[in-house]
């Protein structure tokens, strides 16, 4: 058990930044999740945590101790890997007692901890199996057998899931936050997909370019994104961005869409948002705060009519599209109230809910 | 109307005429042509060892006699007797058999450690360096003897130790054929082990030592066994070296010891030659039959993803 620090990490391939200064700090038990597209430095940064990667420059703490030179074996680190990374010639029982027999653990004690993590996992069955005999749920269950009996400081979890299908990967998700919620060891896990993100993290670390964009719990993340990267890539369907003008009207303020589409900004963000005025700026509201007139209209909230150009029924709900000068919106509608495409429909905006993005800094105003 | 459809049902009746047994057909046809060719490969390549069985099983009258090469009419085991009970042909065999034990040996280790090192420690000049291994394979053994021999007299003159005319002297020589190819097939081998495998290993506290030897060695046991198959088949059959480099009879390997000893000057003893070339056949077929099986096993093993 041990809380992990990175303090201005950087790592460079061939000059070509991969990781361009992170600092991050992850306190003791808990299970953060770098998130970000493909070649964002998320598993660079992991691989340095690892030791498998050296950093360029920075420090990185494990405990108290600053690890940057100490190898993988002695980092007390334990990782599972995209693609099991299973020794195909050892059984199960020998895959995930190799590390333990490597430290010439006394044979008794190696065994008992194999059987505490097999039946963690739910794998006592498949000791004697070697891991061709396996499928790829069982194959990864294996490899986080062999991190957890270890009794290791940090997990490292690299994309673990990604070999998996959809429905496994749903499966084996929740498995994973229930064997942290068991073993509680200090978790660093990565992955490209949001949703991973958004339902195993206590914190997740979004990372975009080589850089950290946010770091704050799911519900931060999602609600109060800081930046138009955060605002866009958290969430599905992708929040709806709309360039837009913010212009006085009386007392309060609006943005203006087009021609045909302005919403009033709502009180409480009037003061926020008042340096703005005149400028140009990017109006983001996510799918679910577009939803079909319900008779009334909230308050912060507005109504309008739009010709629908795709509907989408997901059954528990239906994504309606339509265009606004040339760029589609989504809205997020009762099955039961949705128009046909081609016909109008009137529709509600949760304007409580708006961010507006300044587009030169790329900055959540 | 009905013109029409008349007109029409010949045509779709025709479409669905249309043979979809050209699958198999085609398959059938490939065949064929497979069989044609494996037989004319067999027989192109089982004829000689044929040919030496039946002439060993001969004696010197009938091998010189006009009668039907292909038969024997009065068969005999003097040829296998007398080599057998002949001193000399036991010493070229035990030469053979000691120097291809030593060099596979001597070959596996340097090679599967460079290998190793080559496939997976980036070190500075690793790349260049493991072309450089395939280059040295490249070199043919007729253009490597010369030089050899020169580096040898100089040893000599400068030291007093005598390489030249001892059978073990192959044993540092051969390796110059060996190690080369093997190397580079086994950096192939290990270059296809995921490289998790050895970041797995490397967390799990393995050091290199016991990376190559618990991963590593099991995982491409196929290649190794691949490789000592070459290995054993170039040493055990090489000719050029052991002619160039020994020549007192006790010195020999098979191969030159059966040319130098069973021909006296134009007198040729064929049955004789044909029986110890025939003998001196079967270590490495022996060796094929028993390590095929595991060899078939292994790639099939590793066919899968694992």
């Amino acid at each position: 058990m041990a809380q992990v620090a990175l303090r201005n990490i950087v790592k460079t391939f061939d000059r070509t930044p991969a990781v361009r200064g992170i600092n991050l700090d992850i306190p003791d038990r808990e299970f953060i999740v770098l998130v970000g597209p493909s070649g964002c430095g998320k598993s660079t940064t992991l691989r340095m945590i690892a030791g498998l990667e050296e950093a360029t420059s920075g420090e990185i703490f494990i405990g108290d101790q600053l690890v940057n030179d100490v190898p993988p074996k002695d980092r007390d680190i334990a990782m599972v890997f995209q693609n099991y990374a299973l020794y195909p010639h050892m059984t199960v029982f020998e895959n995930m007692s190799f590390g333990l027999r490597l430290k010439k653990f006394p044979r008794a004690e190696i065994k008992e901890r194999v059987q505490i993590a097999a039946r963690i996992l739910d794998i006592t069955d498949l000791l004697d199996r070697r891991p061709k005999q396996l499928s790829g749920g069982q194959r990864q269950r294996v490899a986080m057998g062999r991190a957890i009996v270890r009794n290791p400081k940090v997990f490292l979890f690299d994309e673990p899931l990604s070999n998996l299908d959809a429905k496994l990967r749903v499966q084996m998700r929740t498995e994973i936050k229930k064997i942290h919620q068991q073993v509680t060891t200090t978790t660093v896990y990565v992955t490209h997909d949001q949703v991973e993100a958004m339902t195993l993290a206590d914190r997740v670390v979004i990372m975009n370019a080589g850089r950290i964009d946010q770091i704050g719990t799911p519900h931060e993340v999602y609600h109060t994104p800081k930046t138009q990267f955060v605002a866009g890539f958290i969430g599905s369907p992708t929040m709806n961005m709309l360039p837009c003008r913010l212009v006085e009207n009386g007392n309060g303020l609006t943005v203006r869409l087009s021609d045909w589409l302005s919403f009033p900004v709502p009180p409480s963000r009037v003061d926020r948002y008042r340096p703005q005025v005149g400028s140009e700026l990017t109006f983001g509201l996510r799918p679910e705060h577009i939803i079909e007139w319900r008779g009334d209209v909230p308050p912060g909230a507005a109504a309008f009519e739009a010709r629908l150009d795709v509907v989408e029924p997901m059954g528990m709900e239906t994504m309606v599209y339509f265009i606004v000068d040339g760029l589609e919106v989504c809205g997020r509608v009762n099955p039961a109230s949705a128009g046909r495409v081609g016909e109008s429909m009137r529709l509600v905006a949760d304007l409580n809910q708006m961010h507006l993005i300044d587009p030169r800094t790329e900055l959540v105003v | 109307m009905t013109t029409t459809t008349t007109i029409a049902e010949p045509v779709v009746s025709r479409n669905q005429t249309v043979r979809y047994g050209s699958i198999s057909r085609g398959r059938r046809r490939t065949l064929y042509w497979s069989y044609l060719f494996l037989i004319l490969f067999v027989i192109f390549f089982l004829t000689p060892p044929v040919y030496m069985f039946i002439t060993s099983l001969k004696s010197s009258a009938e091998i010189s006699a006009a009668t039907n090469p292909w038969w024997v009419y009065h068969p005999t085991l003097s040829n296998y007797i007398d080599l057998l009970t002949q001193r000399t042909y036991l010493v070229f065999f035990r030469n053979s058999a000691v120097v291809s034990l030593c060099v596979v040996s001597v070959t596996m280790v340097i090679s599967v450690l460079a290998a190793f090192s080559l496939a997976r420690m980036k070190f500075w000049g690793s790349a260049t360096l493991a072309t450089g291994v395939f280059l040295a394979y490249l070199i043919p053994d007729s253009l490597v003897f010369i030089p050899l021999f020169k580096t040898f007299a100089f040893i000599h003159e400068k030291t007093g130790v005598e390489l030249i005319n001892h059978w073990w002297v192959l044993i540092i020589l051969l390796p110059t054929l060996t190690v080369p190819f093997c190397t580079w097939i086994m950096i192939g081998y290990f270059a296809s082990i995921p490289k998790e495998l050895d970041e797995a290993a490397l967390i799990d506290g393995a050091g290199y030592i016991q990376m190559l030897i618990k991963i590593f060695i099991p995982v491409a046991l196929p290649g190794i066994i691949a490789a000592t198959i070459f290995c054993f088949t170039v040493s055990w059959a090489n000719f050029l070296y052991g002619l160039a480099f020994t020549t007192s009879a006790d010195q020999l390997t098979l191969p030159v010891g059966i040319v130098t000893t069973l021909i006296r000057g134009d007198v040729y003893a064929w049955g004789q030659i044909m029986t110890g070339a025939l003998l001196g056949a079967a270590p490495p077929l022996i060796i094929y039959a028993f390590l095929m099986d595991y060899y078939i096993a292994g790639l099939t093993a590793g066919a899968t993803k694992g």
